[in-house]
């Protein structure tokens, strides 16, 4: 009897320690699952998910403080995409947050903006230069098409235009999303 | 059928159409103003970066446009182009000498020839030659393959240069190995093509050059696919994702070793091609040389204009070209043959059935792919799995289309998903950098919150500093005031004595 308790309890104890070992010995800094959801993310930073920028809202996904399906500028690839990380259920996205939309950039109307600055600070990946009172500019590489600059605007001078298509960016179609083929199916 | 006219020129037309991109690449970058004068061969597009090319004037006459206009590219798109109306003149710019020994000088500057003269693969791809004479990681060319073998039936431009410029194809070849630094070529050419076998003997022969072999292919589509061909005359396999030169081999196109021996030995810039013009669309299927930039509609009615039959205009050959919405679309670099075809001849609109997985496509899948499992998960858009079906060694060479029982699209599905695929990398991309910006401009916000702050508390705690000052000072004010004071009743007392 008194063999069978010393030898649970000791081998508790060992376990523990190596338990306790391990915990301290490969911890892993940061939130893993958050990084993982983080790299899904669009990296658009527009906040229409209700988070102030994807960092945040990936870290209440992971949290479990956030549903998969509010973020519509990665729409339907981005939720499948999470869904298949979390092995969730996949759903569609939740119209509170807004639509999914063809991609977008802004564009300042030079001859009306007054150089106020109010944009450069609205925008959350530094994509529009200029200085007080010098005209304003968005690089255009650099937008992500966020909308954020619009609200502060007080002249009202930046406007969201499609993203522009270069032939190269051209994909033809798949044959199911033609609709003669889908009929003929 | 269209090998029984001979080459001709085909004769100065009025407006010439340069699309900036007609290579694979980047696109080149104008320098020349709408109203100015150009020559043939100037340059009127510098290109930019290393993987791009020049455009030159293909004949002589003024700058009309900058501006967009219809392409041949399967989107149907408009893209730049740079329109010249001829003037009838062609008067040429020399400006490039010619490299006499090209054994002596480095290989270095015979790529620059080449790119200075705009020379892109004739084969279809229009892949820069000066790239592809550049061959990168460890392996040396062994073998230099001219690819002498039709791309698909009907085209037959390769057949004919062969037959009436063999001479000059064989010293381009020449000039080719020793850009490579390559001991042996070997010249391709299919079975069924007995007068142009015949020509490269000759010219071989003539050039008494033993690094040189003529060798036969069998006519069987698509035999004059790179990786195929290598896999015919060496036995190799190039590696899924790899290069032909990881298997030591390099190949070019018979009109890009001409063209590379006219850049090198004459300075002449890529102005014009070979193209096949035919189908029963048009009256006399032939072989025209037809200046870059000319509209497919002056090549038509040079051939006799179309017939009744005329149902379709198609730009490469009729297993892997796309067709064209209307006929002034221009003959770029990679224009190997403009079809007008007959309902007959084209794989026009049939019903798509279920796939039976009858198994045909894998079969005759030259890549040794099993098209059966692509098409399941291109079209569940699964295309992860896709990929590792290995969907990126697919030549959309259309064997499997045309065996289809079911006549599915396949290719048009594996096309699909993968520029799909190659959007969300760009997508990735796109999002990593913004990811960046964003993370970096947290950072500066972060930081320039913390200097406000230690400099709010500096400026505090200096406050303090001197406010305590102001105490001491007040302090000894006052005991000198107290010190006057006594001093004044001490006096006044000693006064009253």
């Amino acid at each position: 009897m008194i063999e069978a308790v010393l030898t649970l309890s000791g081998l508790a104890a060992a376990f523990g320690l190596v338990l306790g070992f391990a915990a301290v010995r490969f911890r892993t800094e940061g939130n893993p699952v958050a990084d993982q959801v983080d790299a899904l993310l669009p990296q658009t930073q527009c906040g229409q998910c209700g988070f102030p920028g994807c960092r945040p809202y990936a870290e209440a996904i992971a949290n479990g403080e956030a549903d998969i399906n509010q973020c519509p500028p990665g729409g339907e690839a981005t939720i499948t995409a999470l869904a298949g990380l979390l092995d969730r259920e996949s759903k569609p996205l939740n119209p509170e947050n807004g639509e999914e939309a063809a991609p977008t950039v802004a564009v300042i109307d030079e001859d009306v903006c007054i150089g106020c600055t109010k944009c450069i600070q609205a925008c959350p990946v530094d994509a529009i230069l200029g200085a007080a009172k010098q005209m304003h500019t968005v690089i255009e590489s650099e937008c992500t098409g966020c909308d954020l600059c619009i609200e502060p605007c007080p002249v009202d001078c930046i406007d969201m235009v499609p993203r522009r298509q270069d032939i190269g960016d051209w994909q033809p179609p798949f044959p199911d999303e033609i609709p003669q083929w889908q009929n003929k199916q | 059928m269209s090998t029984e006219q001979p080459l001709l020129r085909l004769p100065l037309g009025f407006e010439y159409v340069l699309p900036l991109l007609q290579h694979e690449g980047d696109p080149a970058e104008p320098v020349v103003a709408v109203g100015e004068r150009v020559l043939r061969g100037q340059v009127i597009a510098r290109a930019e970066g290393y993987f791009s090319l020049p455009i030159h004037a293909p004949t002589s006459g003024t700058v009309t446009a900058v501006e967009p206009r219809p392409i041949p590219h399967p989107s149907g798109l408009l893209a730049d182009c740079i329109v010249i109306e001829a003037d009838g003149l062609d008067e040429e710019e020399q400006s490039r000498p010619a490299i006499e020994n090209p054994a002596a000088v480095h290989p270095s500057r015979l790529r620059n020839r080449l790119r200075e003269c705009g020379v892109a693969g004739l084969g279809g791809a229009a892949f820069p030659t000066h790239v592809k004479l550049n061959p990168t990681g460890e392996r040396q060319a062994e073998v230099l393959i001219i690819n002498g073998a039709q791309c698909e039936p009907y085209i037959s431009c390769d057949d004919m240069l062969l037959r009436e410029r063999a001479d000059e194809v064989i010293a381009g070849v020449q000039t080719m190995l020793v850009a490579l630094d390559c001991p042996r070529a070997l010249v391709a050419i299919e079975a069924d093509t007995p007068e142009a076998m015949a020509a490269v003997d000759a010219a071989i022969e003539a050039s008494k050059d033993e690094r040189i072999e003529r060798v036969m292919v069998p006519t069987v589509y698509p035999e004059g696919g790179e990786r195929q061909l290598i896999q015919t005359l060496l036995g190799r396999e190039v590696p899924s994702g790899g290069l032909p030169i990881d298997v030591g081999a390099i190949c070019h196109n018979v009109g890009t070793a001409l063209a590379a021996w006219r850049a090198i030995h004459y300075g002449e810039a890529l102005t014009e091609r070979v193209v096949t013009v035919t189908g029963e669309g048009v009256h006399q299927p032939r072989n025209v040389i037809a200046r870059l930039g000319t509209p497919v509609a002056d090549l038509l009615s040079f051939c006799g204009g179309y017939t009744g039959s005329a149902e379709r205009l198609i730009m490469g050959g009729p297993m892997m070209g796309f067709a064209l919405s209307n006929d002034q679309i221009p003959v770029v670099k990679g224009s190997t043959c403009v079809l007008a075809a007959s309902d007959t001849e084209v794989v026009t609109e049939k019903h798509a059935m279920p796939c039976i997985r009858c198994g045909e496509c894998a079969e005759v899948c030259p890549a040794s792919l099993l098209p059966q499992q692509l098409y399941w998960h291109a079209r569940d858009r699964d295309l992860e799995e896709a990929e590792a079906y290995h969907l990126f060694d697919c030549i959309e060479c259309g064997c499997c289309d045309v065996v289809c029982p079911s006549h599915i699209p396949l290719v048009q599905y594996f096309r699909a998903a993968k520029t799909e695929i190659w959007a969300r990398q760009q997508e990735r991309q796109k999002s990593e950098l913004a990811r960046r910006r964003y993370e970096e401009r947290q950072a500066r916000l972060a930081r320039e919150a913390e200097e406000k702050k230690r400099r709010l508390e500096e400026k505090k705690a200096s406050l303090a500093a001197r406010k305590k000052g102001d105490k001491e000072v007040k302090s000894e004010i006052d005991a000198i005031l107290s010190r006057v004071k006594a001093r004044r009743q001490q006096d006044s007392g000693e006064k009253g004595d």
